[in-house]
């Protein structure tokens, strides 16, 4: 008996510091564009802020501090981030969760696995023409499209007043 | 006189916005004269001599323009004997992006030996009157006799990531549509790609 409880708290402490590392490979959803689309169309409650992005995007790993200190600031008034990595899903456990975790993101992330972008690029926005960092901030009265770098102060003042 | 007076601003404005917008197809292609890794300045106009010109703002550091170098070289060796040589024009700011410095634009040419030439828009004039936003970003121009027209913008072809599994090849079949009289169909495409990097104002 006293055997099997050590068992159990040699299991409990190695084992749940292996799945908590792992946590945030199972909250990354690997989707296709058709997968994808619905979130760009939602007619709920909620403000809808998201944002195409890749590890090895300059701009974009500056500007992401930004939409996780708006994802923190109003997580709790309606208002969901969206984080879409357009990184090569090859590189999902080499780069872009390692990015995930040292950068210790708390926004929603997902892996956009498409090639065909002059598909799905349109249906994002007629605007886009496939630079990235892009946004589209929208709720069930307003749509935004930006194709560019985003600092804080702007992101805030767009979502304030959809809140 | 008045109305002079308004018929010029809008005309600047117009301006302003054609500036801002950059070209589209069947529109004449802007002129360029910039520093090539030779060191000599290449023009538009000194390829009067081909067929068209196939102008890709491309760059070292972004990873869609190094996951297409080696279609970039092919689609040169496949298309300069018909006619239709690659440019690729440099856009960045060297400040913003060390990697994309003159010095290194050399050293990449020659790690990748490209056949073409890779010229540096080192005043960022020459993107903006393309509407160039990304790299790579193609555009595709006929010759016309006296001068060039756009006659497709876009991407290389539909997979970035693997050339084998390549679809529709887009830029390679506007060059056959050209080549066969035709016009390119689709004349215009999207992909994904690095912006083009400015400094701050």
């Amino acid at each position: 008996m006293k055997k099997l409880f050590l068992v159990y708290i040699v299991t409990f402490f190695f084992i749940t510091p292996a799945l908590k590392a792992n946590s945030a490979n199972d909250e990354i959803a690997i989707m296709d564009f058709d997968t994808f689309s619905p979130m760009l169309e939602k007619e709920d409650e909620y403000t809808y802020v998201i944002n195409f992005w890749a590890t090895w995007c300059a701009p974009c790993v500056r500007e992401i501090p930004y939409f996780e200190k708006l994802h923190e600031n109003y997580k709790d008034k309606n208002l969901r981030v969206i984080l879409v990595s357009l990184d090569n899903p090859d590189h999902l456990d080499s780069r872009v969760i390692p990015f995930i975790e040292n950068h210790n993101l708390k926004s929603e992330i997902i892996l956009l696995d498409d090639v065909s972008a002059n598909r799905w690029i349109p249906l994002v926005s007629e605007e886009w023409s496939g630079a990235i960092p892009a946004t589209v901030i929208y709720n069930n009265s307003f749509r935004g499209f930006y194709e560019k770098e985003f600092k804080y102060d702007e992101l805030e003042e767009i979502v304030l007043p959809l809140l | 006189m008045k109305s002079m007076f308004m018929f010029t601003l809008l005309a600047l404005f117009s301006i302003g916005l054609l500036a801002e917008d950059g070209v589209g197809v069947g529109d004449r292609a802007p002129e360029f004269n910039l520093l090539n890794i030779d060191g000599n300045h290449v023009s538009l106009s000194d390829y009067d001599n081909a067929r068209g010109v196939v102008v890709i703002f491309s760059c070292n550091h972004c990873p869609y323009v190094v996951a297409y170098e080696d279609r970039m070289i092919e689609l040169h060796n496949e298309y300069a004997p018909q006619g239709f040589p690659v440019i690729a024009i440099n856009p960045n700011d060297s400040i913003v992006v060390p990697a994309d410095s003159y010095t290194k634009m050399i050293e990449r040419a020659e790690e990748k030996n490209f056949p073409f030439d890779y010229i540096l828009d080192a005043d960022q004039t020459i993107f903006p009157q393309y509407g160039a936003t990304r790299t790579p970003h193609v555009y595709l121009l006929e010759n016309k006799g006296d001068h060039f027209e756009v006659a497709y913008i876009g991407a290389i072809d539909d997979n970035y990531r693997d050339a084998e599994a390549v679809e529709e090849p887009y830029l390679a079949n506007a060059i056959e549509a050209i080549m066969a009289g035709e016009r390119p169909d689709p004349e215009f495409t999207r992909a994904i790609g690095c912006t083009i990097k400015v400094q701050d104002e």
